[in-house]
C-alpha cells in the first residue's frame, strides 16, 4: 500500500485521512487483524511505555553493569526545585527519556521503538505532548500509529539499526517518528508531519554509534534525552509552517547513504568515538574483567 | 523488500538492554528447550564472539538461562533467572569459546542430564531479536523459529519427501519454506509452515518407517 512517504501522502490526500488512519487501514488489511485487536495491542504498548517513562523518576535505577543510572531522578529533582534554563517541558521530556533508557539498561521491560537503544524517545515525546495538549490515551495511540508509519518507511528504504547506519539510524529515526506523530496530534497536516520528520533526521545526520564497552548505556541514554528534544523542536518547526526543502524520502535515502559511508568503527562496534577514548577504553577493560 | 507490520517498528515488547544480546539470547534459549526437551539438570553455554565479550553487561547470561527455563523475551522474571534456576535445581555454566566461522552473537547450548546423552543446539542472534538456529546435535539446519517448524531426520529413500509433504498438505497446511540436506544415507529436513503444526501431523508422518526423528516447534509470540 505504501513504501515511501510520497505514496503515504498521496493516500492521505486522496482519502482525506490522517497518516495514522492510513497506517491502521493497511495493518488491518495486510496482517488480517481486527480493529479492536489492533487497538488492544497498542493500548498495551502505551501502558508499557508509560511505566518505563516514569519508573526511574522517583527511584534510582542502576544498569546491570553498574556503569550508569540514577540520572532520570536527578533531572526530575532539578526540574522540581530549580528555575531551569530550558523550561519544565524540555527537562521533563529528557527525564522521561532517560527513565526508559535506565529501565532498559537494568533489564526492565520496554518497547523497542524502533530499537531498544532508542526506546526512550517516542514514549517521552508522546507523553510530553499528552500533558501539554491534554490528549486522551486514545489520541496518543493514534500518534503511535503515525510514528509506526514513518518508522516503517525508514526501515524499508534505509535502516533503523545502529550496526548498519550509526546512531542517526536509531535515535534519528525515533526522533523523526516522534516528531511526525506530535505534529499530527497537534493538528498539523500529513505534509507537516513529514517536514517535522525530515528536520529530526537532518538535525542529527551523521551521528555515530559509539557505546562504551559495547553496552547500550553511554552515550545512548544521553542521546535519548537529546533525541526527544530533537523530536519536540522539529515538530514545533513544522507546526510554525517551516518546510523541509528536501522531501522526506530523499532525506531517508541520504541518511542511509551516510550510514553506508560510515566506517565500521563508528557503527556499534565500540571501536570509535567516545568508546575508544582513553576513558572509554579504560571502562571497557574494567567491565570485561 | 520485507513488509513491516506496525509492531515490528513499535516493538517488540522486550526486556532490555539489547534486542540482539538480551531478547535474541532468551529466544535461542527457549528454542533449545523446545527442541531438546525439559529433561536436564545442567546446561553449558559456549559463548562466541560479541556474546563472549559483553555477555555480563548485556545480561545475555541471565537471558539465556531464562530461555532454557521456558521464559520468553518479554518476561519480567528474566533478570531473576539465576535464582529461579537454582530453586529448580538446574546448574549452569558459561564458557567463552571460539565456535569457528559463525555470526558474532552465537551460542552453543549443551543440555546435560544424569541418564541421557548430552544434546545441543547452536544458534545466532542476528539482530532486532531475530535468531537463526544452525545446528542441532551435529545436524546442520537453518531456521528462525518465527514460523511453525518441523524438524525431520530420516533414511533417504525415493518418495519420502513427497510422502511428508502430502501429509502436510492433506492437513490443510501451507509450506512456507523447506530445506533438505543429506549426509551418508541420512537426510535432515527443515520445513517452515504458515500455520501451527499439531500432534496429528507428527503422528501421521512418524508412521513412515524411514523416519528416525521428528519434532514440531511452534513459534513463541512476539
Amino acid at each position: 500500500m505504501f513504501n515511501k512517504a510520497e505514496e503515504l501522502l498521496r493516500l492521505c490526500n486522496e482519502k482525506n485521512k490522517r497518516i495514522s488512519e492510513i497506517v491502521i487501514e493497511k495493518e488491518i488489511k495486510v496482517n488480517k487483524t481486527s480493529y479492536e485487536d489492533l487497538m488492544d495491542r497498542m493500548h498495551n504498548v502505551l501502558r508499557i511505555m508509560k511505566d518505563s517513562s516514569k519508573a526511574a523518576l522517583d527511584k534510582e535505577i542502576r544498569s546491570v553493569s553498574g556503569l550508569t543510572g540514577g540520572d532520570a531522578k536527578k533531572l526530575e529533582e532539578y526540574n522540581k526545585s530549580n528555575e531551569t534554563l530550558t523550561g519544565s517541558l524540555i527537562i521533563s521530556a529528557m527525564a522521561k527519556a532517560l527513565s526508559t533508557s535506565e529501565v532498559n539498561a537494568s533489564m526492565g521491560r520496554i518497547v523497542a521503538a524502533p530499537t531498544a537503544g532508542a526506546s526512550g524517545i517516542i514514549p517521552s515525546a508522546l507523553l510530553s505532548a499528552q500533558e501539554k495538549l491534554n490528549l486522551t490515551d486514545e489520541q496518543v495511540i493514534m500518534g503511535l500509529f503515525t510514528a509506526a508509519g514513518i518508522g516503517e518507511i525508514i526501515a524499508k528504504n534505509a535502516t533503523v539499526s545502529g550496526a548498519e547506519g550509526g546512531c542517526q539510524a536509531e535515535c534519528g529515526s525515533a526522533a523523526a517518528m516522534a516528531a511526525g506523530a506530535i505534529v499530527e496530534l497537534a493538528g498539523g497536516s500529513p505534509e507537516a508531519s513529514f517536514h517535522a520528520a525530515s528536520f529530526a533526521l537532518v538535525n542529527i545526520m551523521g551521528l555515530v554509534c559509539d557505546p562504551i564497552g559495547g553496552l547500550v548505556e553511554y552515550p545512548c541514554a544521553l542521546r535519548n534525552a537529546s533525541g526527544v528534544v530533537n523530536g519536540l523542536i522539529s515538530a514545533d518547526l513544522a507546526l510554525a509552517g517551516i518546510k523541509s526543502l528536501v522531501p522526506f524520502d530523499e532525506v531517508v535515502d541520504s541518511m542511509y547513504r551516510v550510514g553506508k559511508m560510515m566506517p565500521e568503527a563508528l557503527r556499534e562496534t565500540a571501536l570509535g568515538g567516545v568508546a575508544n577514548s582513553p576513558t572509554g577504553e579504560e571502562i571497557k577493560r574494567r567491565l570485561l574483567n | 523488500m520485507k513488509d513491516y507490520g506496525v509492531f515490528d517498528v513499535i516493538g517488540p515488547v522486550m526486556i532490555g538492554p539489547s534486542s540482539s544480546h538480551t531478547a535474541g539470547a532468551a529466544r535461542i534459549g527457549k528454542i533449545a528447550r523446545d527442541i531438546l526437551g525439559t529433561d536436564f539438570n545442567r546446561v553449558i553455554f559456549y559463548l562466541h564472539g560479541s556474546f563472549a565479550k559483553t555477555y555480563k553487561g548485556h545480561g545475555t547470561d541471565k537471558a539465556l538461562v531464562a530461555g532454557v527455563l521456558g521464559m520468553g523475551p518479554s518476561d519480567e522474571n528474566l533478570r531473576n533467572s539465576f535464582e529461579i534456576a537454582q530453586a529448580q535445581g538446574i546448574a549452569y555454566e558459561f564458557i567463552e569459546a571460539d565456535l569457528g566461522y559463525q555470526h558474532p552473537n552465537t551460542v552453543k547450548i549443551v543440555f546435560k542430564s544424569k541418564d541421557k546423552k548430552d544434546s545441543y543446539i547452536i544458534g545466532s542472534s542476528i539482530g532486532g531479536g531475530n535468531v537463526l538456529i544452525t545446528n542441532i546435535n551435529g545436524n546442520k539446519v537453518e531456521f528462525t523459529g518465527d514460523y511453525p517448524t518441523l524438524l525431520i531426520k530420516y533414511y533417504d529413500r525415493k518418495g519420502i519427501i513427497s510422502r511428508i509433504t502430502s501429509v502436510i498438505a492433506n492437513n490443510d497446511i501451507n509450506i512456507a519454506s523447506m530445506k533438505v540436506t543429506r549426509e551418508d544415507n541420512i537426510a535432515t529436513m527443515v520445513v517452515e509452515t504458515d500455520s501451527v503444526i499439531g500432534e496429528k501431523i507428527i503422528n501421521e508422518i512418524s508412521e513412515a518407517e524411514e523416519i528416525i526423528y521428528i519434532k514440531g516447534i511452534n513459534p513463541m509470540l512476539r
